[in-house]
């Protein structure tokens, strides 16, 4: 970092370095890891965090092929808070000189389950929210002391409004949001980028059940989206597709008393 | 039901992938299937095996293959694209181990920058190494280096009933040899090892030689496939006996100094209305094309992208043809029998339903790979016919006819209607064959070719 000269736009202010070691905390999401191929073919270093060691070395060899010229791997399950402070340290420990953080993990009930079994909401707010702002806090603290760096978590659309068919997810992913708000107000001063990634409905694992699974994005635009937003450290929110940003602000515009009626 | 917001993503994505539309490149025959399993990981497949009902499962790559070999009709398909990772590369040997569902365009994408390129590739970069491996697909490069499945040193291969079998020329050969053109039926490859080729860049040294009759083909033919590791011609089927055509021959160039950009073609948005094609537009088509490649015949450097892959410039190019679709036909024919190929043509030019692309190539002489290999010694001819109901299948039946008769044989993965009779004749081995294809495994392709059998 500081060996690089300083590089500046031409309205003097500061251009932020682009990504060369990159932490991912649940590099195996689908999303995920469309986003270190992509990484990995401008060469970055990268260290994984995924809970399956089968599949964290699967994905390590491939980013290797595909031109990552590092790739170091933790596996944890990152959903178990008491692991979290391990698992930064360990970071910290083989990674030093980590520049980025891509938080890019999160789970999806069926929300129907999440209405009857009080056990299932609680899961999905615990992972989607209570376990991503705990492990964020963490690194904040480490990215604040460094007074560099970048943090981008992927959020969703879903929690621009609540909606019948999946709020739990919605609110936990909401809640995150308004969460790296605050963090991205907190971390200005040290320089720290926060960057909140929104995508529509993707084509994943998580959503293959969905009604219209065939028409969402493909993971690998909306990595492209994400790496973009990397690259230059900005905007704040990202939304990919990018009409995902017109369309949420129009739902966001419907009036309760209508959009209570709204089954979708 | 799609949101109008959805509808807007998905076209501004570009989507409509591939990965979404289960059905075969010809558009014929339709199937649905009962369920999809779309596994991301190689630990999820032994799960996928175990719970399924025997007989109703098939592995699916970029469903690349014409007719029903792709295809499991009311039963259940596992698409594998999502098991897409190179799992190690020997930088010495140019060996690459990878997972079943990678396609050629993102191996050449990783590796022909590092100097290596594919040991045998079809006419689109769009397949899955998987597909690859079971439908033993062939190349320009037949005659010099056979089938893609010899190249195949090893695969691990998950199989329902004894989990995951390491097949390699070693160990459990027999079972590589089925798997290597067994369609998809032995079980699901979880990774192989493929041999790649060194290259000194992504250019092509290329020929194109203007031929009236298939005999000067056969000269072409003899007097290049010694200097160029690269052969193919395509054919005016309009012509009959007295086939024009276009030969070309090429090599890997050893000059690369210039840059390659690959180009993302446009994409055919919606099928085409069938009476746009009709034996006037096919016919003024194929005059055209002969004139303007006869027309420049001057040796050329051309991107490896233009050469293999003319067709995937445009993307989705199959919609050409109508929502009913189309057929392919591609027989083999024994070298000691051209006349037939003659008579093939003679009958396709009375019938007036040439197609855009007529395909010949002679194949090598290397041993078949696996044990239902199509490509044998001889001449193969590929050709499309727009699917026009009951006349279309009639022309091909009498098609048939001639391929039994010489010898020949017909291509499982352009197939949709073959008889079993005809399928038999083909691979008068596929009994050997039986006895490794996975109790949990089927397809729409072989339920019909061994029907009543």
């Amino acid at each position: 970092m500081t060996n690089r000269p300083p590089s500046a736009s031409l309205s003097g202010a500061r251009v932020p370095p682009a990504p060369k070691r990159v932490v991912v905390l649940g590099a195996t999401s689908a999303i995920a890891l469309e986003v270190e191929r992509q990484l990995a073919g401008r060469g970055c270093e990268l260290l994984l965090v995924a809970r399956s060691s089968e599949r964290l070395a699967a994905m390590q060899a491939d980013l290797v092929a595909r031109g990552a010229k590092q790739v170091l791997t933790c596996a944890a399950d990152l959903g178990v808070v008491a692991n979290h402070a391990g698992i930064c340290e360990y970071v910290r420990w083989s990674f030093p000189e980590y520049d980025t953080v891509l938080l890019a993990y999160g789970a999806m009930h069926d929300q129907k389950d999440a209405e009857i079994s009080v056990d299932t909401l609680l899961e999905d707010l615990h992972v989607n929210y209570v376990s991503a702002a705990a492990l964020l806090t963490l690194f904040a603290a480490d990215l604040e002391r460094r007074r560099s760096g970048c943090i981008a978590v992927i959020t969703s659309v879903a929690g621009d409004r609540g909606r019948r068919r999946n709020y739990v997810y919605g609110s936990a992913k909401g809640a995150l949001a308004l969460f790296l708000q605050g963090l991205r107000s907190r971390l200005h001063p040290a320089g720290v980028k926060v960057i909140t990634i929104k995508p529509g409905p993707v084509q994943t694992q998580m959503t293959d059940h969905l009604p219209g699974a065939a028409h969402f994005a493909e993971p690998g635009l909306v990595a492209r989206d994400i790496v973009r937003a990397l690259e230059r450290r900005a905007p704040d929110v990202v939304y990919t597709p990018k009409i995902w940003r017109y369309v949420m602000s129009a739902v966001e515009h419907i009036p309760e008393t209508i959009f209570k009626r709204l089954s979708f | 039901m799609a949101t109008p917001a959805l509808t807007i993503a998905r076209k501004r994505s570009g989507a409509a992938a591939p990965s979404n539309c289960f059905a075969s490149w010809g558009g014929y025959p339709k199937a649905t299937h009962r369920y999809v399993h779309r596994p991301a990981w190689n630990d999820e497949i032994a799960e996928i095996l175990q719970t399924a009902e025997s007989e109703s499962l098939l592995p699916y790559g970029l469903g690349r293959s014409y007719g029903d070999s792709c295809l499991n009709s009311s039963r259940e398909l596992i698409d594998c694209h999502r098991l897409n990772r190179i799992l190690g590369f020997d930088e010495a040997t140019g060996a690459v181990r990878c997972e079943s569902g990678i396609s050629f365009a993102d191996l050449l994408k990783v590796f022909l920058p590092k100097g290596w390129f594919l040991p045998v590739t079809p006419g689109t970069q769009f397949v899955t190494v998987g597909g690859a491996i079971a439908n033993d697909v062939h190349g320009k490069n037949h005659h010099r280096t056979g089938t893609f499945g010899a190249h195949v040193h090893q695969i691990a291969l998950h199989r329902s009933n004894d989990g995951l079998v390491i097949c390699s020329r070693e160990e459990n050969a027999d079972m590589l040899r089925a798997t290597i053109g067994g369609l998809g039926l032995t079980g699901v490859i979880a990774w192989a090892d493929i041999q790649l080729r060194r290259v000194d860049g992504p250019w092509m040294d290329a020929e194109l030689i203007p031929f009236q009759s298939l005999s000067s083909f056969m000269d072409l033919s003899r007097a290049s496939d010694g200097r160029f590791e690269y052969t193919v011609a395509w054919l005016d089927c309009f012509a009959g006996r007295n086939a024009r055509g276009i030969f070309f021959r090429a090599n890997h160039s050893t000059d690369n100094r210039k840059q390659i950009r690959s180009r993302r073609g446009p994409k055919l948005p919606f099928n085409l209305p069938e009476w746009m094609l009709n034996r006037y537009s096919v016919r003024a088509f194929n005059s055209a094309y002969y004139h303007a490649h006869a027309a420049r015949k001057r040796p050329a450097s051309v991107g490896y992208d233009s050469f293999f892959y003319p067709l995937d410039s445009v993307r989705q190019w199959n919609r050409l043809y109508g929502k009913r679709g189309f057929l392919q036909y591609q027989c083999v024919i024994p070298e000691s029998n051209v006349d037939a190929l003659g008579e093939l043509l003679d009958r396709i030019a009375r019938s007036g339903m040439g197609s855009f692309l007529g395909v010949l190539k002679q194949f090598g002489p290397a041993p078949p790979a696996g044990m239902l290999s199509f490509p044998r010694p001889g001449l193969t001819l590929a050709l499309d016919f727009p699917m026009r109901g009951d006349k279309t299948l009639q022309l091909m039946r009498s098609l048939d006819d001639v391929v039994l008769q010489s010898g020949g044989a017909l291509y499982p993965a352009k197939d949709a209607r073959m008889s079993p009779e005809l399928f038999e004749a083909s691979f008068p081995r596929w009994r050997e064959f039986e006895p490794y294809i996975d109790p949990k495994m089927s397809s729409s392709f072989w339920r019909r070719v061994t029907e009543g059998r």
